[in-house]
């Protein structure tokens, strides 16, 4: 203690203690945050609460039976799938509204969430949230994805899902950061904009495809650094910032001896 | 020429008596080139296309010209049993399995988007200080075939790796060449050798690319180098520059050093960004098939303003007549867009040289502002380019800044003819705005913010003159005025042939030289010099120099000016 006493006067002694406690707050908020868990299957007990945070949270819009308002649809048929794509990225319950909603941190926790998901199941069929081995990435073959994404995807959500413009201030979100849960949810319900690609139209195995597909471009060991994956806007961007800025720099360097 | 009396060493000296090069190497050496950093621009495109050149040559090596089909069972994952191109399939190859191949990829993009920009850039520099004027307005032309080279060589580079991107860019320019009214359909049957996409198109565009192309390139790169040795290099106003001379140093080895040395930096910026920016992943985009497009496709930035045009342009604009489609849709953003565009940048110092009447030789630059309608014109002229690639770049604004698609057109819409007429208005304003300004400095001098209240309660700021360095830049430009011609009939009443062609010329003139401020005259000088009372007051900068130049112990003490009159004698 003695010796860490005499250095407290150390001109580099804030900055190891401001490091020091940034390192101990993130460690904390890592340890403390509250994780994603898998609930179990659904009882009558969880289609009870869920139906309560339903009244107290959902009704406003959605009706207090989940029939519909003016302000919003009816969730009579959509199915756990939806409704925990809708809940669990944030999406629902709605903060403003807008030309789309928007994904933001999640209101309810996990179970809250498989919760309210019961009891919206349980007022009609509909697609159930898939199981952990339906969305194993890998267990897909990611270049049938690949072809997949192409042809169904990649016009709204780019090439690699960096996400891409609608009509009217619309659009196709990033798909960098969601999970293969919400990935394979949204193909199966089609939320908003997107549209229904059920298991006709796309397998549940090719949805397992384009899923592996995609956390495959996420370890894209060829990436130095993506320039966010726009495409030739971006690139161009940088050619005039970066190259051009810098040997200009450079030459104002070289020239700056001049008469 | 004996080995007596050779000053060369032995290897130079041997080659010296069978070519005779060193007496022309000895001249050139001792070539002045004036100095300023905007001179290196043109450098920047040169080098970058050196670099454009070598790492081209390692791509040929292993790049496979051939839309022949083949399965994939490369490095690659996801295109793991992928049907594909050859030619998209080498580049695979070249990306992930070829030593340094990603690298030498990713250098050759980069440096071919410098290039680019690079020669836009020096364009710029050209067009603004008025280097185009006599005699360089041919060098002028070769520089504007070369960047359309340029464009051409970016554009086949672009279309070679045959993924999605490319095919997009390709499908696009088969429909332009389709839009051409009778010829179209001929003409787009030629390039593909038959319909689109085909199996030719890949091979015939690397002939382009590799072949035709730098050839031109290379040869006008060195007619416009020998352009700039011919004409000498232009330099920029300044005290002691003239018309007739040259001031600055010799190439060797001065220029010798710094140009070598900027090589290097220019090739390592374009390695550097290479080796940490990823740049056009075909590996993303996948092979190419027609039926596919992806979000965010857009061609590299020197066609952007192409695409802009395109995304601009209504639909409504097809029309049918006598049951033949005209696509004005098409042909406008595509073909009238850029030929405005175009023909206006080669074509501008031959309407200058028209509007201005001058025939005389120019090797000192004009400062922007003093050619108010010139720098506008340029101005105006980059809006135009700078909106249309904005609205080509409009899915990505949408996203990155959460707009609306439907809004960020049709604000571009009403923009892109507003935005340069109010740009061309602005600069104008400004430059004027700017000699007005320098007319104030020469006539009154700086500011010095002592301000001196006269017996009479009278307040006046103590200006101190400008030196001659100064005041040559500001007062040594020529303000040109509208062309004069002679009066439509002569003093008999006749009327005078051509006058209706110098009635045009005057009114193009008027256009250009009606407004403008003249440079300060040595009488307007003198008169302004002489304020009577004003001048009581000891001129400060005198008084300052008289200061410095006495040395005070081990150096020089820089005094503020004193006012040989107290404020207590002027209350008097």
């Amino acid at each position: 203690m003695k010796a860490l006493a005499a250095r407290r006067h150390h001109r580099n002694a804030p900055v190891v203690v401001t490091l020091l406690a940034l390192l101990t707050t993130g460690g904390l908020y890592a340890a403390l945050a509250p994780g994603t868990a898998h609930a179990a299957e659904p009882t009558a007990n969880d289609i009870a609460a869920g139906g309560k945070l339903f009244q107290a949270n959902c009704s406003t819009c959605h009706g207090p039976a989940a029939g519909g308002t003016a302000s919003g649809p009816s969730l009579v048929g959509v199915g756990a799938a939806a409704v925990d794509f809708q809940v669990s990225t944030g999406r629902m319950p709605m903060a403003a509204s807008g030309p789309q909603v928007i994904a933001k941190p999640p209101t309810f926790d996990a179970t809250q969430t498989a919760e309210l998901a019961a009891y919206v199941a349980s007022l009609g069929a509909g697609p159930a949230v898939p199981t952990a081995e339906q969305v194993d990435p890998s267990k897909g073959d990611q270049a049938t994805g690949m072809a997949l994404f192409r042809t169904n995807c990649a016009m709204c959500h780019n090439a690699v899902g960096a996400g891409g413009a609608l009509s009217q201030g619309k659009f196709a979100p990033p798909l960098a950061n969601a999970t293969p849960t919400v990935i394979y949810e949204a193909m199966l319900t089609g939320p908003q904009s997107m549209p229904v690609f059920n298991n006709n139209n796309i397998t549940p195995q090719e949805k397992r495809d384009v899923i592996a597909y995609l956390v495959a471009q996420r370890s894209n060991a060829t990436s130095v650094n993506d320039l966010g994956a726009f495409g030739p806007v971006s690139e161009g961007l940088w050619a005039w910032v970066l190259g051009i800025g810098t040997l200009i720099g450079c030459a104002v360097w070289i020239g700056a001896k001049s008469s | 020429m004996t080995t007596t009396d050779s000053a060369f060493p032995g290897p130079v000296d041997y080659l010296d008596q069978r070519t005779g090069l060193g007496s022309a190497i000895k001249t050139f050496a001792r070539k002045i080139f004036p100095d300023h950093w905007s001179f290196l621009l043109g450098e920047i495109a040169l080098y970058s296309f050196v670099v454009i050149l070598i790492s081209g040559v390692f791509l040929t090596m292993f790049f496979v010209p051939s839309m022949n089909e083949t399965v994939y069972h490369g490095a690659w994952a996801s295109m793991q049993g992928v049907t594909m191109s050859e030619a998209f399939k080498s580049t695979l190859d070249l990306s992930f399995e070829v030593r340094g191949g990603l690298l030498m990829r990713q250098i050759h993009h980069w440096a071919a988007l410098i290039f680019m920009a690079a020669i836009v850039t020096h364009m710029m520099r050209v067009f603004f200080t008025g280097a185009f004027r006599k005699p360089r307005e041919v060098n002028w032309v070769v520089g504007f075939v070369l960047m359309i080279l340029g464009l051409a060589a970016g554009f086949s580079g672009y279309s070679l790796p045959d993924d999605v991107l490319s095919g997009n860019g390709l499908r696009i320019t088969d429909g332009v060449v389709l839009s051409l009214p009778i010829i179209g359909s001929y003409l787009s049957y030629f390039i593909f050798g038959g319909q689109f996409p085909g199996t030719q198109l890949i091979p015939r565009l690397f002939t382009v690319h590799v072949l035709l192309v730098p050839g031109l390139i290379l040869a006008l790169i060195g007619l416009h180098l020998f352009f700039v040795v011919l004409h000498k290099h232009t330099q920029y106003p300044g005290s002691g520059r003239t018309d007739k001379n040259v001031v600055g140093f010799p190439l060797f080895p001065i220029y010798v050093a710094k140009a070598g040395g900027f090589f290097f930096i220019v090739f390592g910026v374009i390695a550097l960004m290479a080796a940490l920016f990823t740049i056009n992943p075909v590996w993303n985009y996948g092979p190419f098939d027609p039926s596919l497009v992806s979000a965010g496709a857009q061609p590299d930035w020197y066609m952007l303003f192409l695409e802009g045009a395109l995304r601009l342009t209504p639909g409504q604009l097809e029309v049918v007549v006598a049951g033949f489609t005209i696509p004005l849709n098409v042909i406008i953003p595509a073909m009238v867009v850029p030929g405005i565009l175009f023909t206006a940048l080669a074509a501008y110092p031959f309407i200058e040289a028209y509007a201005t009447g001058d025939k005389r030789e120019h090797h000192v630059l004009d400062r922007p502002r003093n050619v108010p309608v010139r720098t506008s014109f340029g101005v105006a002229l980059l809006t135009a380019f700078m909106i249309l690639i904005l609205a080509g770049s409009n899915d990505i604004i949408a996203t990155q800044f959460q707009l609306s698609i439907n809004d960020i057109t049709s604000v571009f819409r009403v923009l892109l003819f507003v935005g340069p007429v109010f740009a061309f208005w602005i600069t104008k304003r400004t430059c004027l705005a700017l000699q007005r300004k320098d007319r104030e400095l020469v006539l009154h001098g700086h500011e010095t913010g002592s301000i001196v209240r006269f017996a009479s309660g009278e307040y006046i700021e103590v200006h101190t003159p400008l030196n001659e360095h100064e005041r040559w830049l500001r007062v040594s430009y020529e303000a040109h005025r509208p062309i004069e011609i002679a009066p439509a009939e002569d003093s008999r009443g006749v009327i005078r042939q051509g006058y209706r062609r110098d009635r045009l010329r005057q009114r193009v003139s008027q256009l250009f030289y009606e407004d403008r401020v003249e440079p300060v005259t040595p009488t307007e000088l003198a008169a302004a010099q002489s304020h009577g009372a004003h001048d009581a007051i000891a001129p400060p900068r005198e008084d300052l120099d008289h200061v410095e130049s006495q040395p005070v112990g081990g150096g020089q003490h820089f005094v503020a000016p004193i006012s040989q009159v107290t404020p207590d004698e002027r209350n008097l």
